[in-house]
């Protein structure tokens, strides 16, 4: 009994550890488990992007309240940002949702250009150049997506681009669902 | 509150709060765009008088608890702060069953020849 054990249980342990190992060879360690899932979104107060400057009147997330929408946090210096536009352009030439941007840490002239070249799918495009409003959203990486819904209530984010899969699988499902909840 | 008090504090806060764009860096250390914005928003907030766990409770909300290089003590975290000691206490026991079978082995079957002192210092050629 004791002699099996013994070149079973190195055997057993040897899997089991393989295993584990293994899976977190897909796991992208930059991926971090979102917290803010069914969290409310910070209040932002943020200036919109006019004609390439800065608006002096305050964008308030409380006007979507009621809407289903979807918070994109990207930048003109963003590599990831280039590969997912067109993703996004598709979602908004479908009317799919209301998209707002949220330029991070970039100047309104560089945001303008960079729209003007790669399409803009924004409802609205909203500037943080200081770069605080993200922190409040827990963003640590460009681009970063959130779906919130009528309440307010953020339900699901997309860390990294968006793909077409993602988009087919996670986000169209759920927004939905989103759209059927009632406002109250 | 002084320029200097402040930086003591960040010292201590800084020094447990992890950067998460170069991830095996500490807040204090990193040179990224987003560490340096975080930090401002941490010395932001010490200015305010908020206490480092108020800090570190708005961190956590808002990134997780991966933002901790020293993650706190709860039921999620008991097998990664108590992993090593179960493991060190089973090493521990396993060492002390062996012996003792050893121990008890050896003296239930003495070895099967032998020798005499004097035939072992022969072979030794100690004679």
């Amino acid at each position: 009994m004791s002699k099996i054990l013994r070149f079973t249980l190195p055997l057993l342990i040897f899997v089991g550890l393989g295993y584990f190992l293994l899976k977190g060879l897909d796991k992208d360690p930059r991926v971090l488990p979102s917290v803010m899932i069914d969290k409310p979104v910070p209040a932002l107060k943020l200036p919109v992007l006019l004609e390439g400057q800065a608006s002096p009147e305050l964008w308030s997330s409380e006007s979507m309240k009621g809407k289903v929408w979807l918070l994109n946090v990207w930048g003109s210096w963003c590599a990831a940002c280039v590969t997912e536009h067109p993703l996004l352009n598709q979602l908004a030439l479908a009317k799919t949702v209301p998209i707002v941007g949220l330029a991070w840490k970039d100047a309104p002239t560089a945001a303008q250009g960079w729209l003007g070249k790669h399409g803009n799918p924004f409802a609205t495009v909203i500037l943080d150049q200081p770069g605080r409003a993200v922190i409040d959203l827990g963003v640590y990486g460009a681009p970063e997506s959130f779906l919130i819904d009528k309440k307010g209530q953020i339900r699901f984010k997309q860390i990294g681009p968006f793909t077409v899969q993602s988009i087919e699988k996670e986000l169209l499902p759920l927004l939905g669902k989103l759209n059927r909840e009632p406002a109250q | 509150m002084t320029d200097l008090e402040v930086e003591e504090r960040f010292k201590v806060i800084g020094h447990e709060l992890r950067c998460l764009v170069c991830q095996n860096q500490t807040l204090a250390d990193s040179n990224a765009d987003l560490a340096r914005d975080l930090r401002s928003e941490v010395e932001a907030q010490i200015r305010q008088g908020k206490s480092d766990s108020q800090i570190k409770d708005y961190l956590v909300a808002r990134y997780g608890d991966f933002v901790l290089y020293r993650p706190e003590v709860k039921s999620s975290t008991y097998l990664l702060w108590g992993g090593p000691f179960a493991l060190l206490a089973g090493g521990g026991l396993a060492w002390v069953l062996s012996r003792r079978r050893r121990a008890s082995a050896s003296n239930a079957t003495p070895p099967a020849s032998s020798l005499s002192t004097d035939q072992a210092k022969k072979l030794l050629g100690e004679d």
